[in-house]
């Protein structure tokens, strides 16, 4: 967490980055902003996925689509912030010559998004409809 | 596409990159599509329509920073990605996200 408000700075502060270790490959460069946009994709998919559920399962209890939805919808926020954290520590890490950086942010997404798709399989087949 | 100096790079990274661009775009295309759907779908009310409107600006602002990042691709050597864009980015993503709720809500 502090490491995050650390990385905030650089957010801002884009001059930062580059007072720091040497400009790396531009090729190195360019995978790191794929990688950023695959998961500001990703992000975008969730956001399309909170839409959906609120779209295309009406029979549900509004609390039960509204919350499935939002949830989703969260997790896009907090995919969009990782992305950029995530692309600054690795621009960060290039400049200097570190390793990347290793984060469990994949491992708790794709949990996350199990634990709603199980819940939509549930509500849908168990059908607690309103 | 090759640069002024007419270097190509084999592993054609600036056109990978620039497709990642326009992936983007769509994926955030897709999502505003969504909203309007979701606004107009049983009767739209004066904050869903707000919210939409809201969400096709962020959609709006996302197109320009993909616009102008693919210009800056067309560069021999291409320019590095400034954090600026993509904090931008990310915060029109973030915004969508915000709008999406006020329009689900």
């Amino acid at each position: 967490m502090i490491e995050f408000v650390r990385n905030l700075r650089l957010w801002f502060v884009p001059q930062a980055i580059r007072e720091e270790g040497r400009t790396p490959d531009y090729r190195f460069s360019l995978a790191n902003e794929r990688t950023f946009l695959a998961w500001l994709r990703t992000a975008l998919a969730l956001i399309g996925g909170g839409f959906a559920v609120d779209q295309f399962l009406p029979d549900l209890r509004w609390a039960w689509r509204v919350g499935l939805a939002l949830a989703l919808l969260a997790a896009g926020v907090l995919c969009s912030l990782r992305a950029v954290n995530h692309w600054v520590r690795c621009e960060r890490a290039m400049r200097r010559g570190e390793d990347l950086p290793v984060s469990r942010f994949p491992a708790l997404l794709s949990l996350a998004v199990a634990v709603v798709a199980v819940a939509m399989v549930v509500v849908v087949l168990v059908g607690w409809e309103g | 596409m090759t640069g002024p100096s007419g270097a190509r790079d084999p592993g054609l990274q600036p056109e990978r990159t620039r497709l990642a661009w326009r992936r983007t775009t769509l994926a955030c295309t897709v999502a505003a599509v969504l909203a309007a759907r979701t606004t107009l779908h049983g009767g739209p009310t004066t904050i869903g329509v707000v919210a939409c409107a809201l969400c096709f600006l962020a959609w709006l602002g996302f197109l320009a920073l993909a616009h102008r990042r693919i210009r800056a691709l067309a560069g021999a050597p291409p320019a590095p990605l400034t954090p600026r864009h993509a904090v931008a980015a990310a915060a029109c993503t973030l915004a969508l996200a915000a709008f999406a709720a006020a329009v689900v809500l």
